[in-house]
């Protein structure tokens, strides 16, 4: 390795900026790939071990390798690779073409969606300046909204192509409910946009430093969290899979890895979803009353602080996803009717009158100030 | 925002054509792998074991219908509000005014829907 610092550097600069964002666009693509795949499997792990600690049980604590059991890490594995050889059984009578698709439509926007997610500060190399999301699209906002939106199409194209009673009573079930709580999921962030004035997300976590979103706009907070619960189908929304009633909903024909490929899908949209809330309430990557440019001075480089603002915002992100196993375990499922009249009479009326009452205190503000 | 060397959306795209052959590979993968034996009965749907009565494409309630209409009618107006906050610095109390207008239009809207009991659920 004969090649200095200043070689190498020098050796960029004649390069044309798009290829060194291209090949820094790919590491990132691969970086934010590894963290995204590998939530789910933990997530199985946690969802078993977290309630065993609850009730007083030991949940899976046997598969390891060798004589290392590592607390069951090894369970998520040992069940995928039994999903992989396991016989895949399609309905003779269902649309073949949609059956298969179905799954490829779930994990797709899930993954998409976190090309946005801001990791950390935009780190300077060599006199480039990299965004640590995949891609900085300047409409973010709308980008993550539209995107977290395509995941009904595979839900409700699994429900409706097994050509089975219960799938297509889940599949409507969960359709129906992810768009009904779009609707306040996308009101509850306006407050969030009327506060910080940009569509782009690394602005709204650069203006959190000291205090954070959830301070500002608690409203928003609450709704956007009743709303990520319902949105990934999780408990206490979970009747589209309510196992007392429709079996497994648009799960009932899936099996082997067609099966787990749902589970990815929701487990990644889970984790999208985590990441956003600590980006739009808890500061994202801040670290709180910890400017970046101290962090910079601490570390050393910027690519070590961006990195450390990585780590915060997937610990932020951590708690969210224990809120999940949390209220999950706590909370008693709703009836549909319920979970229907709470979206559309209680939700949608207390975001709109937040969106009115945030935007008439800024303005009374702005007033103020002239 | 400063201009960027490239296209924001190329990693988009990326990322759109890796996830889909992603998850082509991941429901494939059982297809190519595991077993294959043809059996009537295990190839009928799940009625809980008793045979298939009727088909699944028959009517279902006109709710989820109904609810996908208003979903898109209030979704629109979600987008719109977006606009208006985007650059709610720069139109101050013309801009608020004209939002509680808009605003004021649609929640009579919603107090219809609501008389006629279109989100009434039985």
């Amino acid at each position: 390795m004969g090649l200095s610092l200043e070689q190498l550097t020098g050796w960029l600069a004649g390069v044309d900026e798009f290829w060194i964002q291209l090949a820094a666009t790919i590491v990132k693509f691969i970086v934010v790939l590894l963290i995204s795949l590998h939530v789910p499997p933990l997530m199985v792990w946690a969802e078993r071990r977290i309630p065993a600690l609850m009730q007083r049980r030991k949940g899976p604590n046997r598969v390891g390798i060798f004589r290392f059991r590592l607390f069951g890490l090894m369970q998520p594995l040992a069940d995928t690779i039994k999903l992989i050889f396991k016989e895949e059984v399609v309905p003779d009578t269902a649309h073949k073409f949609f059956f298969h698709l179905a799954p490829v439509f779930v994990i797709f926007p899930a993954l998409l969606v976190i090309t946005a997610v801001p990791f950390g500060h935009p780190v300077t190399l060599g006199g480039y300046i990299f965004p640590m999301s995949v891609t900085r699209v300047d409409v973010g906002f709308l980008f993550v909204l539209a995107i977290s939106s395509i995941a009904v199409y595979g839900i409700s194209l699994a429900g409706w192509a097994s050509n089975n009673k219960y799938s297509l009573l889940g599949g409507l079930r969960a359709s129906a409910q992810m768009i009904s709580y779009e609707i306040p999921l996308g009101m509850s962030l306006i407050p969030i946009v009327l506060i910080y004035g940009t569509l782009d997300l690394n602005e709204i976590v650069m203006q959190q430093q000291n205090v954070w979103g959830v301070f500002l706009a608690p409203i928003s907070f609450v709704l956007f969290v009743v709303c990520m619960f319902a949105e990934t189908n999780r408990a206490p929304f979970d009747m589209a899979e309510g196992e007392s009633e429709i079996v497994a909903g648009y799960l009932t024909e899936y099996g082997t890895f067609k099966f787990s490929a749902f589970f990815l899908g929701e487990y990644v949209g889970m984790f999208t979803l985590s990441c956003l809330a600590a980006t739009f309430f808890f500061g994202g990557w801040q670290i709180p009353f910890v400017s970046y440019e101290t962090l910079v001075q601490i570390s050393g480089s910027s690519l070590v602080a961006s990195l450390i603002g990585m780590m915060v915002l997937l610990v932020k992100a951590a708690f969210f996803m224990w809120l999940y196993i949390w209220v999950r375990w706590t909370l008693p499922r709703f009836r549909y009717d319920q979970l229907m009249s709470l979206g559309w009479k209680f939700l949608l009326p207390l975001a709109l009158a937040n969106v009115v009452i945030t935007a008439a205190v800024l303005v009374a503000l702005q007033a103020s100030r002239l | 925002m400063e201009q960027q060397a490239m296209n924001p959306y190329l990693p988009v795209l990326i990322f759109l054509v890796f996830g889909f052959i992603f998850g082509c590979i991941v429901s494939a993968l059982s297809w190519l792998i595991g077993p294959r034996k043809y059996n009537k009965s295990k190839h009928e749907i799940y009625e809980c074991g008793v045979p298939m009565v009727t088909s699944a494409r028959e009517k279902n309630s006109v709710k989820f219908y109904l609810t996908a209409i208003l979903f898109i009618l209030f979704d629109i107006e979600t987008v719109f509000l977006f606009l208006w906050a985007k650059s709610f610095n720069k139109l101050g109390w013309f801009g608020f005014v004209e939002v509680i207008v808009f605003i004021v239009i649609l929640v009579v809207g919603y107090v219809y829907v609501v008389k006629r009991g279109a989100l009434e659920w039985d």
